[in-house]
């Protein structure tokens, strides 16, 4: 009977932390940083970067967003103007390394900066 | 058009493995024949009262493995860049909607007792971005001895912060029921290699049931990962707590990746070092009487989806086992839930 109720109480424990987490959270780019923000890509320009960020956006990107960016029913597209235009790609890059956990988008710190910053370069000559 | 050929492309790809696991079945017996001795690949279990090789039974299993790896090519999909921890957790979770399905096995020879293989499946589920589960089946092989199911345990690590901080806390909360368990995929308390001698018949009289919680603190700096976990662990019999510690820091050999597609590339490869141990229990909280194991480990991302682990580990007092040898195939299946959707 005790090891019933310790069990029930865990599961509303566990209950309660995931609705507090699921209402976390709000439009990512309002949170980052000022020197985030004017972080600049230090691959820019370079025609290796786009090739070696695309294989990286295959490998761990392309199956929520689409295997061209375009998206896909739950995940945003990263060919839109927010994407695109509206951010920079400090922005991006700390969106990459934080993650916006409450709307399903996980930390890529692990990638370590040079392919967050190969990424971008990938994902940001697609509309060039 | 496109789909379809990929399809049978994967297809193939499952016969071949198929086979090539179906021969080694085969090949097992023959390598026993020649060397006139118990390979690695044929322990002995105990059947109605007498020894009986033991390699006989994967002609059972050959339907279910053939189910496994055609349902695994069939899904081929991408692309674990793991840690290459076997004992310690890092902070980084299971991507959302992405099912990991492991395998860890340790070999080890505690002095004065029989060569076992501890081995546990894993099934990791990113059910979010800060919550992952996973469901453990641990089993074990000890040498002139049987091979034994030791029982199974249910996990979920949350991350309590959104965002990436200098140091990152996860908290781990897991059930387990085993018996007989020689996987070690931790260690507590006064755990040292006597734990090892018993047969497995005595060995599973003794049920574990238990609750372990862990606080995980990870950090990435660099290109390089650095995690500690902190283990308390409580039996549901009238036990004191347990306590125990994992440390571990890895990086990829390269950190940018290449502007080609390569199997054998720098980044794909992975090494670091990973140390842990037990800290006693609740009356007797310290190093005495503890083991502790300390080694180098690597891991190498293969094209296909596969990460391969392994890692040489090191007993370092009288307590611990004198050489472990542990290895791992990781296998990621991105998305698992849409995959039965329609249209997807």
């Amino acid at each position: 009977m005790k090891r019933k109720r310790a069990f029930l109480l865990l599961l509303m424990v566990l209950t309660l932390v995931a609705l507090g987490f699921g209402v976390a959270d709000g439009s990512w780019l309002r949170h980052v940083p000022e020197k985030d923000h004017e972080r600049k890509n230090p691959y820019a320009g370079q025609a290796d970067a786009v090739a070696a960020g695309r294989l990286v956006y295959e490998d761990h990107c392309a199956k929520c967003h689409g295997e061209n960016a375009e998206g896909t029913k739950k995940r945003p597209s990263l060919r839109s103007a927010r994407v695109q235009q509206e951010a920079t790609e400090g922005d991006l890059h700390w969106l990459l390394v934080n993650g916006n956990m409450g709307r399903g988008m996980p930390s890529w710190s692990k990638l370590g900066d040079p392919q967050i910053w190969q990424v971008i370069s990938y994902v940001r000559s697609l509309t060039q | 058009m496109q789909q379809n050929l990929f399809r049978l492309i994967d297809s193939r790809k499952a016969r071949d493995l198929l086979f090539r696991i179906e021969e080694f079945a085969t090949e097992s017996q023959l390598v026993e024949d020649l060397l006139g001795t118990t390979s690695i690949a044929a322990p002995h279990i105990f059947r109605e009262g007498r020894m009986v090789p033991a390699q006989g039974r994967i002609g059972q299993w050959r339907p279910w493995l053939r189910l496994v790896f055609v349902l695994l090519a069939a899904s081929i999909s991408f692309h674990a860049q793991e840690r290459p921890y076997f004992v310690t957790y890092s902070h980084e979770m299971e991507e959302p909607g992405n099912l990991e399905i492991e395998m860890f096995s340790a070999i080890g020879k505690p002095p004065g007792g029989n060569r076992f293989l501890g081995s546990t499946t894993e099934f990791e589920y990113g059910a979010t971005a800060w919550w992952t589960t996973e469901f453990y089946l641990d089993g074990q092989t000890t040498w002139h001895d049987s091979t034994i199911f030791a029982g199974y345990r249910w996990e979920n690590r949350f991350r309590p912060l959104l965002r990436e901080h200098r140091i990152n806390p996860v908290i781990y909360i897991e059930f387990e029921n085993t018996s007989a368990d020689k996987a070690l995929r931790e260690v507590v308390g006064h755990d040292g290699r006597d734990d090892f001698l018993d047969t497995n018949a005595d060995a599973r009289a003794d049920k574990q049931r238990e609750i372990e919680l862990k606080l995980i603190l990870g950090s990435n700096f660099r290109g390089w990962n650095l995690s500690e976990n902190f283990i308390a662990e409580k039996s549901l019999k009238n036990e004191p707590w347990e306590f125990g510690y994992a440390l571990a820091a890895s990086r990829p050999l390269k950190l940018a990746a290449s502007s080609h597609k390569c199997a054998f590339c720098a980044e794909k490869f992975m090494a670091g070092v990973e140390m842990y141990g037990g800290l006693g229990d609740w009356h007797s909280f310290g190093t005495r009487l503890t083991s502790h194991y300390l080694g180098p480990t690597v891991n190498w991302s293969a094209p296909n989806g596969i990460t391969l682990s392994f890692s040489p580990q090191f007993g370092l007092n009288d307590y611990s086992i004198p050489r472990l040898y542990r290895f791992g195939i990781q296998y990621e299946i991105e998305q698992v839930v849409n995959r039965f959707r329609r249209g997807e």
